[in-house]
């Protein structure tokens, strides 16, 4: 399930394929294509996946609402307790799950991460949304994907396609979290 | 945190706030209008109750359904217990119905302990009350309660109980409430009080990290939570004080003496109450009164220890921890 | 009887010795002795001490076979080095009259390993009510001495008093075990700082001094002798302190394990540990060894109580309170009090040898290693270390709280009468 790599000392050999001038162009661009698709957006609502999922999604609201100039709902989905892989590693602190006031019923839910990789995570939040409520239609937004799916899984809004090999990994940093907005691309030790 | 629970004693600060953020994200399954998560499927959980204790049994079964765990309740009046069949058959026998954990309520102090360290079982262990010794889920839920309350459920996420005042009235002797819980608030950072006559205060009490007081009175007023514990009317036949009445009048917490407690203060009850004893009507009945919210707590709680402890990869070795209070990025 | 020469022995501790069995009695103690076609045993470097004597000790035959006979705990008393055992009467029957007494007097004899020398209880049924016919007891074969209701006190003051009164007629002594009932109703390990966290039912000091300061007193009063079981608390000692220094006639044992472990032990939950008096705190273990070494406590007494495995593989307040001793008790005493320097070995063979026997009245045992004595007769190599494997005990029960502890000392030979029982480590 893993998507990508957080371990610090990949960092130094990462090189950047998005700059924090580009993440915000191709969000100001996902937006446009939300409000395309979705007729106006008027019953969109956003669920950012956490960690960083959450900041995107947050950032998306915004620029929804300055194309649409209404409100966007938009919340975090925790998919911790829905993943496939929980008995492969230690138990993990929980991230919040905090759904707009009206919530899904009804509405045209668009997912939001950093990195689609496997599908898991998805498959994970697509069980999530399950036991919340009954979405219109679900979504799916992300800032990178970087293929090797192992689930019938696809975006609906793709910020970067990204080709990698296995032996690589994508790494996305937000300035909310790590200070700066960058796609870093590394190889992963052995 | 180890791989069992035994004892409020073994959790270390970091272990118990992270109990209380998980609990406080399992608090809002419960608003859903569907309670259950599948992160224990698959997983077998049995109940073994060997003292009859309908409100904890209830609550664990609530918590271990809402993670869709396989649930077994077993209890020793009509069992093979009471043909008398010893604790390590009977728990060896429920091991080879392969279960993953056992929740635990027994009369005798230690008996979770020993179950968890005398290589008799490999499951992993919850003490859900053992004999006066500890019921380290009853703190955990108290302690959660009085962060709510008095630091506040979003303001509380990653808080402990720094410098409240937590008073503990009541017959202290017997009780596995009351030490379970100056263990965990005491590593939370609060400053507890124990009231009692002297006759409910263990001898060798001096050692506990807390104050002693048997005036009820002068520790009112500097509260912040007052938590009465429950008095069996049997303890009066042994002479620990010598009628209900005077019990009630020195140590029981009634209207009037509520109203000298601060303002934001709470009273609080592991239950069950005995009304007039050490808690009249009036204070039970109370807005300030936290009873129910306890019940309603003590479900998300044992979520999040059964979480933490069966959620994730079964850790072989008994003192590597199971839980990392770190978050984990990956996903 | 053939001849045995031990060769090089420290006798008590001192200069190395030869001492020359004949039969069942001592020829002579010296050095460079020889015998024509004598079997030699090399002792060199080990210690030898009169064959030790037990004062207290459950064999529990009749009624509790599966945890230990009298041929088994024998057979234990032999490994440890003990020539004689004193046996508790809570036995199923209990020994409360000459027919069960004489009967374990009889399997003693028989099996040979150890001189068994019954209790008799004080009171029928040790039920604290009835003098229990205490003169038949001792003009019957068995020839009791010692009576007590070892398990249970003898709680009732006109009881305990008249008990006192009575075994004057023929030198008697009553053993108490000091423990107030009431105190210690549901008692499961000594009350203090460590029960208090552990949630167990406190047995307090109290309980056992308020007895012992009552029965002193007593004894005081109508001129009688009492020994006090087990004494494990630092104020028994300052009351038997007290007590000796205003001339009243009473005796006192400890056990070892209470020279060694605490209630800190309890924290483990083990009912390895659970034991009657409990054990109590490093306060009081130093009390007891100090008490022992000055001779305000006279003697060391095993307390040897064999419990079946069942009875201890279970939770804390479902297992039996006692722990086995005789093949471990020299050790610990060497631990406790010789390598800390507190007593010398003749100072050991005073406190499990001859002032056992003495307070016991046992014929024959805790005699004099010289020429003319019966061939009671034990060697210590004190050099040894090792850790306690109870799988290798001749008890029938194994509740030592000393598995895997290293301890010093090991017990090498013993001899019964000039009858070797164990041989280099090994029963015969």
């Amino acid at each position: 399930m893993d998507k990508q790599d957080t371990s610090d000392h990949q960092a130094s050999d990462a090189r950047p394929v998005l700059e924090g001038p580009d993440i915000a162009r191709v969000l100001t661009r996902i937006a446009h294509e939300i409000v395309e698709r979705a007729k106006g957006a008027d019953d969109v609502v956003l669920l950012g996946i956490p960690t960083r999922g959450v900041f995107l999604a947050q950032r998306l609201a915004v620029k929804l609402e300055e194309i649409t100039d209404r409100r966007i709902p938009v919340g975090s989905l925790d998919i911790t307790m829905y993943r496939d892989d929980l008995r492969m590693h230690p138990p993990r602190a929980l991230a919040r799950t905090e759904i707009p006031g009206d919530g899904i019923d009804g509405r045209l839910v668009v997912l939001v991460d950093d990195v689609l990789f496997s599908g898991r995570t998805i498959r994970a939040a697509l069980d999530a949304l399950n036991d919340i409520g009954r979405p219109r239609a679900v979504q799916l937004a992300v800032l990178v994907d970087r293929g090797h799916r192992e689930l019938p899984i696809r975006a609906d809004y793709v910020g970067k396609n990204l080709p990698t090999s296995l032996r690589e990994t994508v790494k996305v940093q937000l300035a909310e979290e790590d200070g700066r907005d960058t796609v870093l691309l590394g190889v992963k030790q052995t | 945190m180890q791989r069992h629970l035994i004892s409020a004693a073994d959790l270390t600060r970091d272990d118990a706030v992270l109990i209380l953020d998980t609990a406080e994200e399992m608090a809002r399954v419960a608003d859903r209008p569907i309670k259950k998560l599948p992160t224990l499927r698959g997983r077998t959980i049995v109940n073994l109750f060997f003292e009859d204790s309908t409100r904890t049994r209830i609550s664990f079964e609530a918590a271990e359904k809402r993670l869709s765990a396989d649930v077994i309740n077993f209890t020793a009046k009509g069992s093979s217990v009471s043909k008398g069949e010893s604790l390590k058959d009977t728990a060896q026998t429920l091991e080879a119905m392969g279960v993953d954990a056992v929740v635990i309520r027994h009369g005798a102090s230690g008996a979770p302990y020993r179950l968890a360290t005398s290589g008799w079982i490999d499951a992993a262990v919850i003490n859900a009350g053992d004999g006066t010794h500890q019921h380290p889920t009853q703190a955990l839920l108290d302690a959660f309660t009085m962060r709510r309350r008095l630091v506040g459920r979003d303001a509380g996420i990653g808080q402990d109980l720094s410098g409240k005042r937590i008073t503990i009235v009541g017959d202290i002797l017997h009780s596995r409430v009351a030490r379970s819980n100056v263990d965990l608030l005491h590593t939370l950072g609060a400053e507890v009080t124990l009231v009692a006559p002297p006759t409910l205060v263990p001898v060798g009490v001096e050692t506990w990290p807390c104050e002693i007081a048997y005036d009820l009175d002068s520790t009112l007023a500097k509260s912040d939570a007052v938590m009465m514990l429950r008095v069996q009317r049997e303890r009066m036949n042994a002479a620990f004080f010598p009628t209900e009445r005077e019990y009630s009048r020195r140590y029981g917490l009634d209207g009037d003496r509520m109203a000298r407690m601060p303002e934001h203060a709470i009273v609080m009850h592991p239950g069950p109450m005995v009304r007039g004893m050490e808690i009249t009507a009036e204070v039970a009945d109370s807005d300030r009164c936290t009873v129910v919210e306890q019940v309603a707590n003590g479900v998300s709680i044992r979520m999040a220890v059964l979480y933490l402890l069966l959620g994730g990869a079964v850790v072989d070795s008994k003192n590597v921890p199971a839980v990392s209070p770190t978050r984990i990025e990956e996903k | 009887m053939s001849k045995i020469l031990i060769r090089g022995a420290k006798v008590l501790g001192g200069e190395p010795q030869d001492v020359l069995i004949d039969g069942s009695a001592i020829e002579a103690v010296g050095a460079g002795l020889s015998a024509e076609g004598a079997e030699v045993v090399d002792a060199a470097g080990k210690v030898l001490l009169p064959g030790l004597v037990d004062l207290h000790t459950h064999l529990r035959e009749p009624g509790r076979e599966d945890s230990e006979t009298v041929l088994t705990g024998t057979r234990a008393a032999a490994s440890g080095g003990y020539t004689a055992v004193f046996a508790m009467a809570n036995t199923f029957p209990v020994a409360d009259t000459a027919g069960v007494v004489e009967q374990v007097y009889r399997l003693g004899q028989q099996h040979g390993y150890c001189d068994v020398q019954p209790i008799g209880a004080v009171t029928v049924g040790l039920e604290g009510r009835k003098l229990a016919e205490l003169g038949a007891m001792h003009e019957s074969a068995a020839g009791v001495t010692v009576f007590s209701d070892d398990g249970k006190c003898v709680d009732d003051a006109v009881i305990m008093r008249r008990a006192l009164e009575y075994v004057k007629a023929f030198g008697g002594v009553v053993a108490q075990h000091a423990q107030e009932p009431r105190l210690t109703e549901g008692a499961q390990m000594n009350e203090g700082v460590v029960s208090a966290e552990l949630g167990l039912g406190g047995w307090p000091a109290v309980a056992e001094e308020s007895i012992i300061a009552r029965d002193v007193l007593l004894a005081e009063h109508v001129g009688s002798r009492v020994h006090i079981c087990h004494l494990s608390t630092a104020g028994s000692v300052e009351i038997v302190r007290w007590a000796k220094s205003r001339g009243i006639d009473v005796t006192a044992e400890v056990t070892p394990h209470h020279l060694l472990l605490t209630d800190e032990l309890v924290r483990s939950y083990n009912p390895v540990y659970k034991v009657n008096p409990p054990l109590r705190t490093q306060r009081d273990v130093l009390a007891l060894r100090e008490a022992l070494a000055d001779g305000t406590i006279d003697i060391v007494a095993t307390d040897h109580a064999p419990h079946p495995h069942e009875d201890k593989d279970c939770e804390w307040a479902a297992a039996a309170m006692g722990m086995v001793g005789l093949e471990t008790a020299l050790s610990v005493v060497q631990e406790t009090m010789v390598d800390t320097g507190l007593l010398d070995w003749a100072g050991v063979a005073e406190r499990m040898s001859f002032k056992p026997a003495a307070i016991g009245q046992a014929r024959g045992h805790g005699r004099p290693v010289s020429a003319g004595e019966p061939a009671n007769l034990m060697l210590v190599d004190t050099e040894y270390r090792g850790s306690v494997d109870p799988a290798g005990f001749a008890s029938r029960s194994r509740n030592t709280p000393y598995e895997g502890r290293e301890l010093p000392g090991r017990v090498t030979h013993t001899w019964l009468r000039g009858k070797a029982t164990l041989v280099d480590g090994k029963l015969t």
